[in-house]
């Protein structure tokens, strides 16, 4: 069964095809995005030639993709630090509660897992725009937070209960506080499941487009994929133009996917978020 | 890890503190704890989301006042061909990417599951696009559908002879709806497969070797064995690839906004333009909510008939 057989190079070279078939679209993107106008419209699925980088040199400072990479950055970083932050503790609370009123708070967040955001969408649009927040990264870390804190809350309880209470309690009976047992003991054996928190939740944020297309639109704070979007409205029979864009918008998730790619498919695996 | 899901049914708490009748439990974490999350998930989630229901039963416009109309936005939907047709459309989609999704998704995982050496490189090239964001893709396969004779998979299908199958693949109504599927299949496949995967590995080989030497053949080890073990990542597959499915919304909008006419027109697009568009607030909750309990009615009979199914196995 482990050894190489003939009939293993036939799978091997059957699942090679399908690769290079699911390939095509991103063939089709990077040869076009190194093409002019002329070459595009007289042989567009051929290889470039001459190849050129004008696409990619236009379409950065066209599409404003630094400041928009900083804008994703910030709110990225800022909602998963609240997130793993006032999640993982929240769990910790109700994990550890074997209460009724425990139990019934733990079902009252694992609802916000069924609901669609677009229940609460317009309700919310103007909660915040009475406090002034349309247009402010405020807005987005706070969405991120309350959207995502359910599914969050669900990871890190299940986590929670699965491991012994008697590390903490010994640091309580010890003198520490509540916080400082916490802080020092719990958080620390989080881990691994922290990892998927992180990850599973830093891909979701990054790649949203409908929340932050509704509340930083025409700002100086869109995110990559909004400011893509307008971009490509902009310029949409520019195929070259377009196709640089969207190469260099994808180019830094696809970065730290490569580089993290063990512990990005394991927390998809593990996880189960759509 | 991953029968999580499953687990999440109401187990009441087992342990309870005895002694006392009212015990304050001091080694138990204070509700400090837990208030920042609970503050914030009813002020982002809870209250929006009920203030969302009560709007459903009004005609508010999202300026002045409003007044209720009982179940009036509801009545009108149902004489609404817009909003039934995407209706219509949202479950067509949603059946056609949970079935397509997760049978290539499990293909994919059988075949970078064996012994080839170009595994560990195919995992990563099916998995990518996952978490490339589902606009960007879109636009990627703009261009893949473009009607031109020699672009896209029209110029592809030309090149190796097929080009009577060139199609005006979002242009043409009777096969936007499943250009639009084949795009998200494409995007999401590499999602099922890595689920499927980890179920494959947690498979113990003794298993399959005692099949084979009691003489099972491939198809055979796949039907009774592989298979029925396979059913937690087929719940949890399911349940994503279906949830994900009825609420599709970035893909629809970025490669066909809804058209030609309403044949890709999903439950979220109607719902997005009756609000920002029409300026239809209180119907457009109204759609919402039929997505909602669309959404809540599927994850509760899949949750049940898929766990009946895993005890079987």
């Amino acid at each position: 069964m482990n050894r190489y057989r003939p009939r293993t190079f036939a799978l091997e070279l059957l699942m090679v095809a399908a690769g290079v078939a699911f390939l095509f679209p991103v063939y089709a993107l990077i040869v076009l995005s190194m093409k002019d106008a002329g070459q595009i419209a007289s042989s567009p699925l051929g290889l470039p030639n001459p190849p050129t980088v004008d696409n990619y040199t236009e379409a950065w400072s066209e599409a404003s993709l630094g400041s928009a990479l900083l804008s994703s950055t910030i709110i990225t970083v800022a909602s998963l630090v609240l997130l793993i932050a006032i999640g993982s503790c929240g769990a910790y609370f109700l994990a550890r509660r074997a209460t009724r009123l425990g139990y019934g708070l733990y079902i009252l967040f694992l609802l916000g897992i069924v609901l669609p955001f677009q229940l609460g969408m317009i309700p919310l649009y103007n909660l915040f725009s009475k406090l002034e927040l349309i247009g402010t990264y405020q807005s987005m870390i706070l969405f991120y937070t309350g959207i995502q804190l359910p599914f969050t809350i669900f990871l890190y309880t299940g986590f929670i209960r699965a491991l012994p209470a008697d590390y903490a309690t010994a640091a309580l009976v010890d003198g520490a506080s509540h916080f400082q047992a916490y802080t020092r003991i719990v958080f620390p054996l989080l881990r691994p499941i922290t990892g998927t928190v992180l990850i599973l939740n830093a891909v979701f944020i990054w790649n949203d487009f409908f929340t932050p297309l509704l509340y930083l639109g025409g700002s100086d704070h869109e995110t990559i994929p909004v400011r893509i979007f307008a971009f490509v409205g902009q310029y949409v029979s520019d195929y070259g133009l377009v196709f640089a864009g969207l190469v260099l918008g994808a180019i830094p998730i696809l970065l730290v996917f490569l580089l993290l790619q063990r512990y990005v498919i394991k927390g998809f695996a593990s996880g189960l978020k759509g | 890890m991953s029968t999580q899901v499953l687990e999440a049914s109401p187990t009441p708490p087992q342990e309870r503190p005895a002694k006392r009748r009212r015990p304050r439990n001091r080694l138990g974490p204070p509700w400090l704890f837990v208030a920042p999350a609970l503050l914030c998930y009813g002020a982002i989630v809870l209250y929006p989301s009920a203030s969302g229901v009560l709007y459903a039963f009004t005609d508010w416009s999202g300026l002045g006042g409003w007044s209720f109309v009982g179940l009036r936005n509801f009545d009108s939907l149902l004489h609404d061909d817009r909003a039934l047709g995407s209706l219509r459309n949202t479950l067509l989609l949603t059946v056609a990417i949970v079935v397509v999704q997760n049978g290539v998704g499990l293909l994919l995982a059988l075949g970078v599951h064996a012994r080839i050496k170009s595994r560990m490189l195919l995992r990563a090239i099916f998995f990518a696009p996952v978490v490339v964001s589902p606009v960007m893709v879109a636009f990627l396969w703009k261009y893949v559908y473009n009607p031109a004779p020699n672009a896209g998979l029209n110029g592809v299908l030309g090149a190796v002879g097929l080009g009577s199958l060139r199609q005006d693949w979002l242009g043409d109504p009777s096969i936007a709806l499943w250009s639009v599927a084949a795009m998200v299949v494409w995007q999401y496949a590499g999602y099922s497969m890595v689920i499927f995967l980890a179920g494959l590995e947690g498979i113990s080989k003794d298993v399959r070797e005692a099949a084979t030497i009691d003489g099972a053949g491939p198809v055979k080890r796949f039907r009774y064995v592989t298979w029925p073990l396979l059913a937690p990542a087929t719940t949890i597959n399911v349940m994503l690839s279906t949830i994900g499915g009825l609420k599709l919304f970035d893909q629809v909008f970025a490669a066909t906004a809804g058209g030609p006419g309403y044949a890709t027109e999903t439950l979220s697009t109607v719902l997005y333009k009756e609000a920002f568009v029409f300026g239809r607030y209180g119907y457009s909750t109204a759609v919402a909510l039929v997505l909602a309990l669309f959404v809540a009615a599927v994850s509760l009979v899949q949750i049940r008939y898929l766990r009946a199914r895993e005890d079987q196995a």
